[in-house]
């Protein structure tokens, strides 16, 4: 092994202590029992006072999950979950729900302070609305009057659930239904709480919505659901994190997102995933099985996904655009970065009904430690999809020589006027690279974390500007531990 | 300031410098001449710490210090740079972005105030002006299709900008045209200092008709052969290697 890779086996094995986020909250919460029967759907139902419709919603998803088994076509190797064996609801005890954030348990907005996330509006990101979930429940929300003036809806799922509730039915389950997948069904029977977006037709979102995930209870999945409807001409602009403590036990986030883009609209949601990646020999970490879709209803509607991942021991997820209107548009955006023992599959679908509808795919992978990285792209043109293009572009870079990167490309056309084209590159960081910064000063952390970061930067340009300075050190942090 | 001493270094094995002793004195330019194959790069990578080359016998003192000892970061810090025969391309990092990075790193080493964006720009733009290098060029990534004479340009600008105490300009004239030459020879004229040393790595004699060097040396087979002043350059160019390789056979 040359000297390069000796050092960065050994900035990798020191990794471990450098997750700032690992900490945990001693706070008082109120749990279901543990383990996962139709009681505990109920249990959850009725602590959100939920519509008759929705418990049978969530009851037919339980059902239906229980005739499933978990999929194993991911080049995963995941350990057998015991999913009796972990609490499905946790929430830090308030005798009421906050009205407003000087009624939040200060223990909480420290929390949040101390992920660097200030839930106090005055010393915010100007221009970001936050809604914060810790464990199970929605803590807060920021900047909710400021968005009801222009028509916006932002509030936690369980609060829409409530208050629109005819908003909700119209649009749950209609991108992802709750027979999709294994983990998707798990979740629309247990989903406690996520984000509700509605934008309604023509506003342009004044801000950034941002939603911030946090688990911090032990032994406790977390199964968010997140509905953003964009209506006609609307446009808006959504980001989500997310961290978790250190613990030594694996802990199951599988969440579900949809979006519905109405003619003419336009949404971006981005997320920077942090979750706790386990340690350096691989013990702990969150698994993260996520079903993100997106569908692009309306003829000239547009969806663009675009993800940083660093965290998590084991992520699987494909964020994916349907494009039924003519002229849609589908984009994602990917950099997944795994280190140690992470493993990640990761990667898209981008499924074309209209016609002349586009799709763009640009993902980076980053393999280092002794991770596994797999991109994996379905690229489908339906018959309606005359004239229809994509193009995907996937590049993958290793560090050190015990990682592994992957490409499965799925390609299926049955429209002749369609055009599909896919590029791929495998590279190393190269020696002459990393000499020539360090005979310029450079260290060779702060050199990796340069390149990595211009191998990245079409990626990085396409995050909201609050954030893409934040994910460009998240990068560095991921790959050396520099900081913290 | 540089002492080098009977310096001996291989690569896999295979001896490549055989004794090699240099004296360079702060404030002077020294020229090291000698046909391909002589162990010129050898010497510019193994004084600037590129990974390797095992040193076999010998030392090289740099202000008393242990210079072989030092990781490459280390020695920039302390005033060593490098001029690239080949610059490498880093896809995706502006100019820009990297020569603040440097600076930066090298003024953290220096115990000194990192500059904000606006102190950097003035600074940049100054330098590159002196050498004739347009804001374009320092938007684009690193070295990224750049032309020969653009990449040299752009050593000769991180020269300028990292102010070293000790510059080895490897093979530089190799590849520009005369007017890059012009060019080159004027930033490193305009960086002859009292405080600084260059030790300018050639094949040919070209650059030294700019860039009057106040010792010359013919580095072949490992060794400093022959040392002579500024005169010895154009012998050289008259008569070749040859005598002086025949002389020491």
């Amino acid at each position: 092994m040359s000297r390069v890779a000796a050092e960065t086996v050994e900035q990798v094995r020191s990794l471990g202590d450098r997750y700032k986020y690992g900490f945990v909250t001693d706070i008082e919460s109120e749990q279901a029992p543990k383990g996962l029967n139709e009681d505990i759907v109920r249990f959850i139902s009725a602590i959100k006072e939920e519509p008759e419709w929705l418990l049978a919603w969530r009851l037919e998803a339980f059902r239906h999950w229980q005739t499933m088994t978990e999929p194993d076509w991911a080049k995963l190797g995941i350990p057998m979950i015991d999913y009796q064996d972990a609490y499905y609801y946790s929430a830090p005890k308030q005798k009421e729900g906050p009205k407003s954030l000087d009624e939040v348990d200060p223990e909480l907005l420290a929390t949040y302070d101390k992920l660097g996330i200030p839930l106090r509006e005055q010393e915010m990101l100007a221009g970001v609305a936050v809604d914060a979930v810790f464990d199970s429940v929605s803590v807060a929300t920021t900047f909710k009057a400021k968005l009801e003036e222009h028509g916006v809806i932002f509030c936690p799922i369980s609060e829409a659930v409530q208050k629109y509730p005819e908003l909700v039915r119209k649009y749950l389950g209609t991108v992802v239904p709750y027979t999709d997948n294994f983990f998707a069904t798990l979740n629309s029977a247990v989903f406690t709480d996520g984000s509700f977006v509605f934008v309604p037709k023509g506003v342009r979102c004044p801000m950034e919505l941002s939603t911030y995930f946090r688990i911090n209870a032990a032994n406790t999945g977390q199964f968010e659901r997140t509905l953003i409807v964009a209506e006609d001409s609307s446009y808006v602009s959504y980001l989500e994190g997310c961290t978790a403590p250190m613990r030594d036990e694996h802990q199951l986030h599988a969440a579900v997102v949809e979006l519905v883009a109405l003619d003419d609209a336009e949404i971006k949601y981005s997320t920077v995933q942090n979750w706790y990646p386990g340690d350096e020999n691989g013990i702990g970490g969150i698994f993260n099985f996520v079903t993100k879709r997106g569908a692009c209803i309306g003829a000239r509607s547009k969806i663009s996904w675009t993800q940083v991942e660093t965290g998590s021991a084991i992520t699987w997820k494909y964020p994916s655009c349907m494009l039924h209107g003519a002229d849609s548009v589908g984009e994602f955006y990917s950099i997944a970065i795994t280190n140690n023992y992470q493993q990640a599959d990761t990667g898209t679908k981008m499924v074309h009904m209209g016609p002349r509808s586009r799709s763009r795919v640009i993902s980076k992978g980053i393999s280092a430690g002794r991770a596994s990285n797999a991109y994996r792209g379905l690229v489908k043109m339906l018959p309606g999809a005359a004239s229809a293009r994509n193009y995907t572009q996937c590049d993958s870079l290793l560090i050190g020589s015990h990682c592994g990167a992957h490409t499965f490309p799925y390609i299926e056309s049955q429209n002749r006027s369609a055009r599909v084209e896919h590029e791929a590159t495998t590279s190393k960081i190269d020696e002459d690279q990393l000499f020539y910064c360090r005979q310029r000063c450079i260290d060779e952390e702060e050199a990796v974390a340069l390149i990595v970061n211009g191998f990245c930067r079409e990626v990085l340009q396409q995050l909201p500007m609050e954030f893409a300075v934040e994910a460009q050190k998240l990068v560095g942090i991921s790959l050396e531990g520099s900081v913290g | 300031m540089l002492e080098i001493r009977d310096l001996h270094v291989s690569v896999e094995g295979r001896a490549i410098l055989n004794g090699l002793d240099l004296s360079v004195g702060l404030g002077e330019i020294h020229a090291v001449m000698g046909p391909n194959g002589s162990g010129k790069s050898t010497l510019s990578y193994i004084l600037s710490g590129r990974e390797g080359y095992a040193v076999d016998r010998g030392e090289a003192l740099y202000d008393g210090r242990d210079l072989l000892a030092l990781e490459p970061e280390e020695r920039a810090a302390a005033g060593v740079f490098l001029a690239f025969q080949y610059p490498v391309e880093i896809p995706g990092v502006g100019t820009m972005t990297f020569l603040r990075t440097a600076l930066n790193a090298l003024r953290r080493g220096r115990g000194e105030d990192e500059l904000d964006a606006m102190q950097f720009l003035r600074v940049v733009r100054e330098k590159a002006r002196a050498l004739g290098i347009g804001e374009d060029m320092l938007k684009r990534a690193l070295n990224v299709g750049f032309s020969g004479g653009e990449k040299k340009r752009n050593e000769m600008l991180q020269l300028a900008l990292l102010e070293p105490r000790l510059a080895i300009l490897d093979e530089t004239d190799s590849g520009l045209d005369i007017d890059a030459l012009k060019v080159v020879a004027e930033g490193v004229n305009a960086l002859r200092s009292p405080d600084r040393a260059m030790l300018i790595i050639t094949h040919y004699q070209r650059l030294l008709d700019h860039i009057v060097p106040d010792r010359v040396h013919v580095l072949a087979k490992g060794r400093i052969l022959r040392s002579g002043g500024s005169e010895l350059a154009r012998e050289l160019e008259a008569r070749g290697y040859t005598d002086i390789l025949s002389e020491a056979a």
